[in-house]
């Protein structure tokens, strides 16, 4: 079938077409506007949902790839492909953009026609990172991306809205310059921009990379990340672009964009770096530990609502980061399931903290209380998704948590210690706002006659709360999907390595001995002789 | 097909979750007769398949039944699926949660009849049964944490119950993040366990456990730390001490509440947990010993402050703190199957003190300081003679319920290893002041004169929906000791042999034993007496509430263990996370740092901009400069000799 065979542009471009065709409508004509808008979406997710299919389970490597030459020289193609990781990532995109045109249905009232164009620009420019596998296609989209979003914020925001616009632009771009140098680099070593061809190039030993170049390098991808996801210290641009950004910036910047940090990195530093992301695991590791409780704590004792739920971004992130550089199997496909479960739970948080600055027109949290007694519906929902934010078992975001730590435990029982202290955290500044918002009589006189959801609000709503049960119950739909290429990224960084170590005479490093770490002697005796699995998954036998 | 409800056994913990979801999405509209019909429907025939289940289970011969039903995760080489099981420890959970579930949810529809939001009361009501059930049947350690953190969860949404006091909403949140802080614990203890045995499907793992040996120091440290780990879980659910705190505060909660969930079902998850566990921690004899301490150190703790309570439900809720810490006191000295008998018994008696309480704090129309009863007993009989018997019951006489499980663990204590004679003297203490505080309230609220404005409050009987479930329970509580009557009593330890394909066979004991067992029984019932006589002694009079000083504030105000919590943590977290770390190093090194660069680059290019200033002469001035420097540069090999080439 023709489409199939292009289903990934179509993908991307899509929205793109359906932004032209939104031109064409009166600037005034608000509601067509917005169905419009709606309509693209919705369908944009319907395609998306194709994509299950020929993404096959238990088989690494890329379906539906599309490769056209473009420039000759430098040789950048148009080099498509989508696993199991970006698969759900490019589902999210689509599934949280109908629901951001929701969110703006009443908070939206000037330039209506271009608030929507740049919403559908920004999901082409994130499907396209989800997808690209050149690296010059990747970076464009990185870059283009950038735009409709500094636009949604400087535009649309609120009060302090240029500067924050101007933050996030110039933080994201100062990380990127890094990365492009990176990209030029690769370039100039391999004659190649083409991410499986480098990656193999590098892989089989036909270049070689010093250690110090490769650290390089690593950093220069990494900085643009990190920046991304936010990590600690770089996370300064996230809370004052929530705070400022219009709910629908919001929804897809904690929802979407900063998973293409930890993405990036998972496509990009792991498979590409191996050695280098081995060596800096550690301080990595750190980095992210500092990030769960700082961004916890943080949190803990904002006055604003919207920077509370920015700040535990930061510390949820941390644990996807931490997921990743442990290397384990179990946790690195934690974290990409706290990719996707984060952006559920934090789009849904940033949709109801919209729904409450729709209605008030301000953030503080101590503007409110009580809200139970006149928002009941909106209280049940609230608190539901709070508590899949904190991690309740049967709720979306458990799975992720659980299996980044337990994960994380097999090999670095400190890391997971110290991370799983987020655990209790997230208890505390969610249900402390909760109290604070929703608890106790009503104190401001405005409140008492607040509206609860209406009917549009309330489908959004329950479009999240399903999603969110079906993610806590259901977690081997995904899992399943995640999990081979997540094991052949391991694999990739682990045979690399121990070829690597094994050429220049070293030891394995830690992490590969420590796999039955804790272990008693005597018992893994007995468990080798009962014929167990080891951590990676291999029936190990006598 | 043969044991339709065994393999289908999940429809036990679904009722209730269906009652749940009904009342919560739609009963709101309902009026409460058909919303209590929902809720006691889907308890009620849960209980009936839970007998079902039990009969199918003893018909097949006793064999541990298992299923697994759906994956729920699967990553790597872990998979935590919704497998249920059944075997003889999960046969008492199971009666004694969805029994007394169900009399609570009887009792429940005339307590909460006039109260606003009664949808809203029963379908939490019935999620916490969901959750209770999953906690009781869980095949794996995962599973377990589900009903394990959901009834955390119910409990925090029914301690907040009446959500317009301040005092309510704050003792939900604190309930939670306390649970959250043992929480942490139970859940590295299950990574180390996975790291240990790569599984946590509690088959799997004890099996593996039970053929562990002992490294060379006789020691079995993987296994002691994990145990220690989840015993912090286990702390945090059961309350006790350091982490028994949010017990007192949840008595904010509706009073079926209490009983239901802060005395019957949910704080024994934690005894349930460690004697689940049995296999591991007989395998880590500190851990084992360390449960014993804290047990019988709590047990006896909140004993004291229970002495001089002036709020009713707050005497129980001591009370109840001090109970777990007794079945604690039974597993740490390994009489596993004593502790679970103090569980069940614990079950019918607090579960009915609690109602009875609520019953005259009904009668007395919220009235819940015990200063402004007294001469009660002739007004609300029927609550007054169940109330008594519980009394008697909890207070260790014969042949009511807990002489023969309290009995049962101070014997265990003092046979045990090391320290057994300290244990056993603490936990007698502990029961002297049991009876104690207990006779103390029976005095206080149904004897002496009535200390209430008649004029303002008409104290009434509370109506049959109330009081038959307070007949039953007493009935329970007075007979509810006899499964397990010594020998010597004429009666045979059934309940330890039902339960010994799971613990193991109790140890034959010798004539010696049984004649010390009686000696020990005897010092009991006199404990039981003395705390009795010194309570009638101190309130049978005419009473008042004193003025406190000394050590009686100090019990009163409970050691002042939360303010010193507030000083010692919360808010030295909250001074660190607004004053340094939001304040300090967010806004002004990180961002500081981060706008300083912007102004930097900002104020380079302000100062650089001059250079542009138009002036022709100026520019050709940056012309030749320029000419210069790139001479100076093209010609540096020659000029380099030229000019220093003398100083070498």
């Amino acid at each position: 079938m023709a489409m199939s065979g292009h289903l990934l542009s179509i993908l991307i471009f899509f929205p793109a077409f359906g932004a032209l065709a939104l031109l064409f409508l009166r600037a005034d004509d608000q509601l067509w506007i917005r169905r419009l808008t709606f309509v693209v979406s919705v369908v944009e997710f319907l395609f998306s949902l194709i994509l299950l299919k020929p993404v096959t389970i238990g088989a690494p490597g890329y379906s539906l790839v599309e490769y056209k030459p473009w420039i000759t020289a430098p040789p950048i193609n148009y080099h498509l492909g989508v696993d199991g990781i970006s698969l759900f990532l490019v589902i999210l995109t689509t599934f949280l953009t109908p629901l951001c045109v929701m969110a703006s249905w009443n908070g939206v009232h000037h330039r209506i026609k271009e608030f929507h164009v740049m919403l559908l620009l920004l999901e082409v420019g994130i499907i396209g990172v989800f997808l690209a596998l050149d690296l010059f296609l990747f970076f464009l989209f990185w870059e283009v991306m950038l735009i409709p979003m500094a636009f949604l914020i400087g535009i649309w925001g609120h009060d302090r809205r240029i500067y924050d616009a101007v933050k996030f632009f110039i933080y994201t771009m100062f990380g990127s310059a890094f990365m492009l140098v990176g990209i030029l680099w690769l370039y100039n070593l391999t004659g190649s921009l083409d991410l499986p061809a480098i990656q193999s190039l590098l892989q089989t030993g036909v270049y070689h990379l010093s250690p110090r170049a490769e650290m390089l390098l690593f950093l220069s991808f990494f900085l643009a990340f990190a920046i991304k996801v936010p990590l600690f210290p770089l996370h300064t641009w996230l809370p004052d672009a929530h705070v400022e950004a219009p709910t629908a910036g919001s929804i897809i910047l904690a929802g979407v964009l900063l998973k293409m940090g930890t993405y990036g990195m998972m496509r990009f530093c792991l498979p590409l770096f191996p050695e280098a992301s081995h060596r800096a695991a550690p301080w990595v590791a750190i980095l992210a530990i500092i990030g769960i409780i700082y961004g916890a704590l943080v949190a803990l004792v904002q006055p604003n609502l919207k920077k509370l739920v920015a700040y535990s971004s930061v510390s949820h992130l941390g644990f996807v980061v931490l997921g990743i550089f442990t290397f384990h199997a179990i946790s690195m496909q934690g974290a990409v399931y706290q990719m996707l479960a984060h952006g559920i739970s934090t789009g849904a948080l940033f949709f109801l903290v919209g729904m409450l600055y729709d209605r008030r027109h301000t953030f503080e949290i101590s503007e409110y209380g009580g809200l139970c007694a006149p928002m009941p519906k909106f209280a049940a929902f609230f608190c539901f998704v709070a508590l899949s934010s904190m991690g309740l078992p049967m709720l979306n975001g458990f799975v992720g948590e659980f299996l980044i730590l337990l994960g994380t435990y097999q090999v670095h029982w400190t890391w997971a210690s110290w991370a799983a202290t987020g655990v209790i955290l997230s208890a505390c500044y969610l249900l402390w706002a909760y109290q604070r918002v929703f608890f106790g009589e009503i104190t401001r006189q405005k409140n008492r006659e607040l509206p609860d959801a209406d009917s549009r609000e309330y489908w959004g709503l329950m479009a999240f709360a399903v999603v969110i049960l079906w993610m806590g119950i259901g977690s081997p739909y995904f899992t399943r999907r995640i999990a081979a290429p997540v094991d052949a990224l391991i694999q990739q960084t682990r045979s690399h390595f121990a070829e690597e170590a094994g050429r220049r005479g070293l030891q394995p490093p830690h992490h590969g001995t420590e796999q039955h770490g804790g272990l008693a002697p005597e018992f893994r005796a007995a468990s080798l002789a009962a014929g167990f699995r080891d951590l990676h998954g291999r029936v190990v036998s006598r | 097909m043969p044991n339709p409800i065994l393999n289908s056994l999940w429809i036990i913990p679904l009722l209730p979750l269906l009652g749940s979801a009904i009342n919560g999405l739609f009963g709101k509209a309902w009026p409460n007769k058909i919303v209590s019909s929902i809720a006691l429907g889907s308890t009620g025939i849960s209980f009936l398949c839970a007998l079902e289940a039990v009969r199918e289970f003893l018909a097949g011969g006793s064999l541990p039944f298992r299923k697994e039903f759906f994956d729920w995760i699967v990553a790597g080489n872990f998979r935590a699926g919704f497998d249920l099981q059944l075997d003889q420890l999960t046969v008492v959970m199971l009666l004694v949660v969805t029994g007394v579930g169900f009399l609570i949810h009887i009792y429940s529809t005339g307590y909460m009849a006039h109260e606003g939001g009664y949808y809203r009361f029963f379908s939490y009501l019935n999620l916490f049964m969901f959750f209770m059930l999953i906690l009781v049947l869980a095949a794996n350690y995962v599973l377990l944490f589900v009903g394990w953190e959901g009834v955390g969860l119910c409990s925090y949404l029914l301690i907040g119950f009446y959500f317009l006091k301040k005092s309510a909403a704050d003792a939900g949140k604190k309930a939670f993040i306390v649970n959250r802080i043992g929480d942490f614990g139970f859940m590295l203890g299950m990574f180390l366990l996975f790291r240990s045995f790569h599984s946590l499907d509690f088959k799997t793992v004890f099996d593996a456990a039970a053929t562990w040996q002992p490294d060379a120091m006789g020691q079995f440290g993987t296994m002691t730390v994990a145990c220690l780990l989840l015993f912090v879980g286990a702390t945090g659910k059961s309350a006790q001490l350091p982490l028994y705190v949010w017990l007192p505060d949840a008595m904010e909660g509706p009073t079926p509440v209490s009983a239901l969930i802060h005395a019957a079902t949910m704080v024994t998850a934690g005894v349930y947990v460690v004697a689940r566990s049995h296999v591991l921690f007989t395998h880590a004899p500190t851990a084992m010993y360390v449960v014993a301490i804290v047990g019988c150190a709590t047990a006896f703790f909140a004993a004291t402050i229970g002495l001089v309570q002036s709020d009713i439900k707050k005497v129980l809720a001591y009370s109840t703190v001090s109970q777990l810490g007794y079945m604690f006191l039974g597993c740490g000295v390994g009489a596993f199957s004593a502790g679970i008998f103090h569980l069940m018994t614990h079950a019918f008696f607090k579960a009915l003190l609690f109602l009875a309480a609520g019953s005259v704090i009904h009668a007395m129309g919220g009235e819940q300081d015990m200063w402004h009863m007294g001469g009660l007993s002739k007004k609300i009989k029927i609550t007054f003679w169940t109330m008594l018997v519980a009394t008697i019951a909890i207070a260790g006489f014969p042949p009511f319920a807990a002489f023969f499980s309290k009995d049962a663990i101070l014997f265990s204590a003092y046979n045990s290893q090391a320290g057994g004679k300290a244990l056993y003297t603490v936990g007698l203490l502990a029961a002297v002041l049991t009876s104690f505080y207990m006779f103390r309230l029976i005095w206080l609220t149904f004897f002496g004169e009535q200390r209430y404005d008649e004029h303002h409050v008409h104290v009434h009987e509370s109506p049959l929906s109330m009081t038959v479930p307070l007949m039953i329970l007493a009935l329970l509580s007075f007979t509810g000791g006899w499964f397990a009557a010594p020998p010597l009593w004429g009666g045979k330890d059934y309940f330890s042999e039902f339960l010994s394909p799971v613990f193991g066979a109790a140890a034959e004991t010798g004539e010696a034993a049984h004649s010390l067992e009686l000696a020990l029984s005897g010092v009991a019932v006199v404990a039981a007496l003395a705390g009795l006589i010194v309570a009638w002694r101190m309130y049978s009079k005419k009473v008042e509430r004193g003025t406190s000083t000394g050590l009686h504030k100090l019990l009163y105000d409970k050691y002042y263990v939360d303010e010193l919590y507030l000083a010692a943590v919360v808010r030295p977290l909250v001074w660190l996370s607004t004053s340094v770390l939001w304040k300090v190093i967010d806004a002004g090194a990180i961002d500081g740092t981060v706008n300083g660069l912007a102004h930097g680059a900002q104020a380079i290019g302000d100062t650089v901009r001059h250079t542009q200033s138009g002036n022709t002469r100026s520019y050709a001035v940056w012309v030749v400069v320029g000419a210069i420097v790139v001479f100076a540069i093209i010609f540096w090999p020659v000029l380099h000799p030229a000019l220093f080439g003398g100083v070498r």
